[in-house]
């Protein structure tokens, strides 16, 4: 009845490798479930020690992060009795809500220039990688190899070039300078990533099209870029990681109107003394979009680091 | 419909020539093959017809209008692909509809055509499915659907049964001829298999290192073979080729192998040095007093016939016999040669003499 397969592992091998993962996963999982749930805690819960695994959990943390706060006298509390929720939170700790914080602005910020820059990795990666692909290119391994090379030095080792062409170029804390500059950065990424993944997909595909009557973009269009999907998804959950969590270029180039939210989150820490749950409060936000827009593009992506692997 | 003239064609990529200066005409209607070993430029030619590669030199003609500088959307034609091509992500009645909506027809009278042409090729069952999961011969079929939904002025098929299972291959290529019967449209057929383009083609060009050896009827390129290289690669076993020394006269009718006198076609062109005698192993006799003498190597038992290996002087040699006729290992037998049948090869340059039996072939190959 026992039957021995030698690609099945055993009942046990199974338990042992499941155990391992799963306790891999705590290992990795135990700081973001820390600052998640520090986010829900009091100021005094967040810094008491022994440290509190269980507490009662309050938005505190989060009405800090998105308002900026003024000490009230007993009387002015009184003449202001607290409106909403979170007004009552402020209002508990003898505080008054002056206006919104900067938080949400610099949040958009970093959506803006994160998608921004990594829309435009993608679309200019995609058209060069099928260039590089598809056609005779003059040059076309030195310019590859170039292309590459941009990545060969850690990006920050020309901060001060770039800070001094930002300055000169007006580009310095604009979206758009941002943008450009995680383009550059990435874009090297995208365009070998991208060459990759077209270089798979048999060209009689698009010859097929062309002959179907189509001309070279539609079927570039239609028939390449579908097949090129899961390459383009991976490529981009890369370049939006990098974007979104570039920090040293953030810090050297924008300060005010393009501020991006890694910068600004440390300064929560400096406004009204150590605020752990507001931090944690902003930086579990500040999560929040990568882990969606990965868990969407999942599919691909773990095709996406297969793809290629096994010849078709 | 349509007549495909190609004149002069060439074509580089860099330094290496695929294809030299090539002219051929294929008729209206012809299922036509080009045949050779890999890397002879048979593809390349078949790319430049569909417009998928530009010619370096030289025209290209279908029904009267030069084509070689138009992009293939332009040319009207349909092409197979050895791997068929079908758009993945697309189910199998996009993928047949596809050529019609890139012309915009009516989304009814598409649906028309794809049930017609599916009816035509037995695949009305799968219509809905997606590609990935049908077998060869349904995407061969799905392949083919895509070529004819159009009724385009000639197909273009670049070896489309190579991707086949050998029992699927025959059928299919049965298949492909009588579909070709049917619609009577003017195919160009690429294959490096011999015996595909001797049962399926009107027509067949050989071609080799880029150049063509010849061109003709099957029946004229497997009997009256123009070059040493076309001897060599049509016919299973080759046809026999044996090297000698020797001097030829107008009109001569025998050659001297080692002190054999041997039976040939007349000549029609005088000839000295070293020459090639090319056989077909079916025209190769046993007889016990033929003064032909060989040494028996092998046999083969085919069934109704059987392939004889011989050691003669002149190199080896085979036979294809009768089953029943008996030929014992070691023994030394006659052999006689079917002298009507008989090509002789200049060795150096490869080419065929003229005689009596090839003139009519060599003139226009």
């Amino acid at each position: 009845m026992s039957s021995f397969s030698v690609t099945e592992p055993s009942r046990r091998l199974k338990w042992i490798a499941g155990l391992l993962v799963v306790g891999y996963a705590l290992v990795t999982l135990m700081p973001l479930m820390w600052i998640i749930a520090t986010g829900f805690k009091s100021s005094s819960d967040s810094i008491a020690y022994p440290p509190k695994v269980v507490f009662e959990p309050t938005l505190e943390g989060y009405v800090n992060l998105f308002t900026v706060q003024n000490r009230a006298s007993p009387e002015q509390l009184a003449a202001n009795p607290p409106e909403t929720w979170y007004e009552q939170i402020v209002h508990d700790k003898g505080m008054m809500i002056s206006g919104p914080s900067r938080f949400g602005e610099r949040f958009m910020n970093s959506v803006i220039i994160g998608f921004g820059s990594t829309f435009l990795s993608v679309f200019l990666g995609t058209l060069a990688a099928y260039g590089f692909s598809r056609y005779r290119v003059p040059l076309k391994d030195d310019l590859l190899f170039f292309i590459l090379s941009t990545r060969m030095m850690p990006p920050i080792a020309v901060a001060i070039p770039i800070f001094l062409m930002f300055r000169a170029t007006g580009l310095s804390d604009t979206h758009a300078g941002m943008i450009l500059l995680y383009t550059a950065v990435n874009l090297s990424l995208a365009v070998w990533l991208l060459k990759g993944f077209i270089d798979e997909i048999p060209r009689e595909y698009e010859e097929a099209a062309l002959i179907d009557g189509y001309t070279r973009f539609q079927a570039f269009y239609k028939v390449v870029l579908p097949q090129a999907a899961t390459g383009i998804a991976s490529t981009a959950i890369f370049c939006l990681i990098f974007a979104w969590n570039e920090y040293a270029f953030a810090v050297l180039l924008t300060s005010g109107t393009a501020q991006t939210a890694p910068p600004f989150i440390p300064t929560i820490i400096g406004s009204s003394g150590r605020d752990w749950p507001a931090v944690s409060a902003g930086a579990t936000l500040f999560l929040l979009p990568v882990i969606v827009f990965t868990i969407l593009l999942r599919k691909h992506l773990l095709r996406g680091i297969t793809f290629g692997a096994v010849r078709k | 419909m349509a007549e495909i003239v190609i004149h002069n064609l060439r074509k580089e990529f860099g330094s290496f020539t695929a294809v030299q200066s090539s002219s051929f005409r294929i008729e209206d209607g012809e299922f036509f093959m080009l045949l050779g070993p890999s890397g002879c430029g048979k593809t390349t030619t078949l790319r430049m017809i569909a417009g998928l590669e530009l010619p370096t030199s030289g025209e290209i003609f279908i029904d009267g209008e030069e084509v070689g500088r138009k992009p293939a959307s332009q040319r009207d034609i349909a092409f197979v692909f050895q791997m068929f091509a079908l758009y993945p992500h697309m189910n199998v009645r996009r993928n047949i509809s596809y050529p019609l909506a890139s012309q915009g027809m009516p989304r009814a009278q598409i649906r028309e055509k794809v049930a017609e042409v599916s009816r035509i090729l037995g695949i009305e069952g799968i219509l809905d499915r997606p590609v990935g999961g049908l077998s060869g011969g349904d995407r061969q079929r799905v392949a083919l659907g895509r070529a004819i939904v159009r009724n385009p002025k000639c197909f273009l098929m670049d070896e489309p049964l190579g991707a086949l299972d050998a029992e699927f291959r025959e059928r299919m290529a049965e298949e492909l001829r009588a579909l070709h019967d049917r619609m009577g449209a003017t195919t160009v057929y690429v294959t490096h298999d011999q015996l595909e383009a001797m049962q399926m083609g009107d027509k067949i060009v050989v071609m080799n290192h880029g150049v063509i050896d010849q061109f003709g009827v099957p029946r004229d390129i497997y009997d009256k073979p123009a070059t040493l290289f076309v001897a060599g690669f049509i016919g299973s076993p080759a046809m026999n080729l044996l090297r000698f020394r020797g001097r030829l006269g107008i009109g001569d009718r025998q050659v001297t192998l080692h002190h054999q006198q041997i039976a040939v076609p007349a000549m029609r062109v005088a000839f000295e040095g070293e020459m090639v005698l090319g056989v077909r192993p079916e025209n190769v006799r046993l007889s016990d007093d033929a003064p032909y003498r060989a040494r028996v190597l092998a046999s083969e038992y085919l069934g109704t016939t059987q392939i004889v290996t011989l050691q003669t002087e002149d190199g080896q040699i085979k036979a294809r016999v009768t089953a029943q006729q008996v030929a014992r290992m070691d023994e030394t037998v006659g052999l006689t040669f079917n002298p009507g049948t008989i090509t002789l090869f200049d060795a150096q340059s490869g080419r065929a003499l003229r005689s009596e039996l090839n003139e009519g072939v060599l003139q226009h190959g």
